[in-house]
């Protein structure tokens, strides 16, 4: 057996107000020590106010080939955005 | 494949899971697991210091330093596992001299002036080819080596610090800091690799953007940092062709003992074999806490 330790994902809360954002992995034993690692590890200058931990295995992501299907269908509905709309420049505060 | 040759021309970041070319994937392992080699290894030759500095202000900003070191190679060996590899495998090369590290680290530290000169020649060495590759296009190594350089200036700054206040004191201290420089002068400027007529994987590399600029173009820079700030601290460095050339706008600089390098990489250097010892050790002694944290988590979980 090469690691006796699984991995997990970690991500840190930078401060109030943001979202957490993924900043790396780690092995630990188990969720409580994977905490402390990532405490340790990636939160050595105040570099955040939270951390959460996941383990890798447990995150499902869409693939590289998923483009076309997974994310296509918003391209052809511009009117989902603002600019879609023609609006005279005489009219105000729109 | 046409869409990594297109992100790489559009000078966008390979991310895991896209397609890339086999030799591109092997080749981003090896480099990413011998940095992480090399910061790990790193902590030796300061780590001896540590029990031994000269005040607890000294004592503190060291373990820091080794902390940070062994927090470097862990972020490295992270983006190593986004493209397959698997952290324990990677440390079992390192074990059995498989994998290779910087040959910076066979060097010994004889005196406390040695952890200044490593903070200022070895960390800046590191800086000027740390830089370039936060712009890596494989990202999980771009972002690690972000994190990566954000601390290494606090290395340098220290260990400059260190050697201004040792040039501040005795007659005795300031020989020892001139005998650090005249010993880590050479190996530091070796940190750059082969000469760029004797590198044959650096226009691949460049190809591939997994690196900026080749190593005669870094270590040029590096000497052109170092030479004012020996000026100031009021050492000498060991190399009677170092001057100043008005028309290139560099300075000229005499070359390296090339045999030397290869020597140490191929194993050879003053302190190749305790390093690794010492790592299979550490890696022993730790079987029976890793073995009884994953015991437990069982336990619990069950």
């Amino acid at each position: 057996m090469n690691h006796e330790w699984p991995l997990f994902e970690v991500f840190v809360r930078a401060k109030r107000g943001l979202n957490h954002v993924h900043v790396g992995s780690l092995r630990a034993a188990d969720h409580t020590m994977a905490l402390h690692h990532a405490r340790d590890l990636y939160t050595r200058r105040n570099e955040g106010v939270s951390i959460w931990v996941v383990r890798s295995d447990d995150v499902v992501s869409s693939g590289p080939d998923d483009k076309e299907p997974f994310f296509a269908p918003s391209g052809d509905k511009a009117y989902r955005h603002p600019t879609y709309y023609a609006i005279p420049d005489s009219v105000p505060h729109i | 494949m046409l869409d990594f040759e297109d992100t790489i021309a559009r000078d966008q970041r390979i991310e895991p899971r896209d397609p890339m070319p086999e030799a591109y994937r092997k080749t981003m392992i090896r480099q990413i697991a011998q940095h992480a080699h090399s910061e790990i290894i790193g902590m030796q030759p300061e780590g001896e210091w540590i029990t031994r500095a000269p005040t607890l202000r000294r004592k503190a900003i060291l373990l820091a330093k080794v902390q940070d070191e062994a927090g470097h190679g862990l972020y490295l060996y992270s983006a190593a596992e986004t493209l397959g590899a698997d952290r324990g495998d990677l440390t079992t090369r390192l074990i059995e001299g498989r994998q290779k590290y910087s040959s910076i680290f066979n060097y010994p530290t004889l005196t406390f002036a040695d952890v200044g000169v490593i903070g200022w020649l070895v960390d800046g060495a590191a800086i000027c080819n740390q830089v370039p590759l936060c712009r890596s296009s494989y990202g999980p190594y771009g972002r690690a080596m972000i994190r990566i350089c954000k601390e290494e200036s606090f290395h340098q700054r220290q260990g400059y610090e260190l050697l201004m206040t040792m040039m501040r004191g005795t007659d005795v201290q300031r020989e020892m800091v001139q005998d650090a420089v005249n010993r880590w002068w050479w190996p530091s400027l070796m940190m750059f690799g082969p000469p760029d007529g004797d590198s044959p994987n650096t226009a691949q590399s460049m190809a591939w953007k997994i690196k900026r600029h080749t190593n005669d173009e870094l270590r040029q820079r590096f000497v052109d940092m170092s030479v004012p700030q020996a000026v100031s601290l009021g050492v000498t460095l060991p190399d009677p062709a170092l001057r100043w050339n008005e028309e290139r706008g560099h300075h000229d600089f005499g070359t390296p003992d090339w045999d030397e390098l290869k020597r140490v990489i191929s194993g050879d250097g003053p302190m190749n074999a305790a390093r690794i010892t010492r790592r299979r050790q550490a890696h022993e002694d730790g079987a029976w806490v890793r073995a009884a944290a994953a015991a437990h988590a069982r336990k619990k979980a069950s």
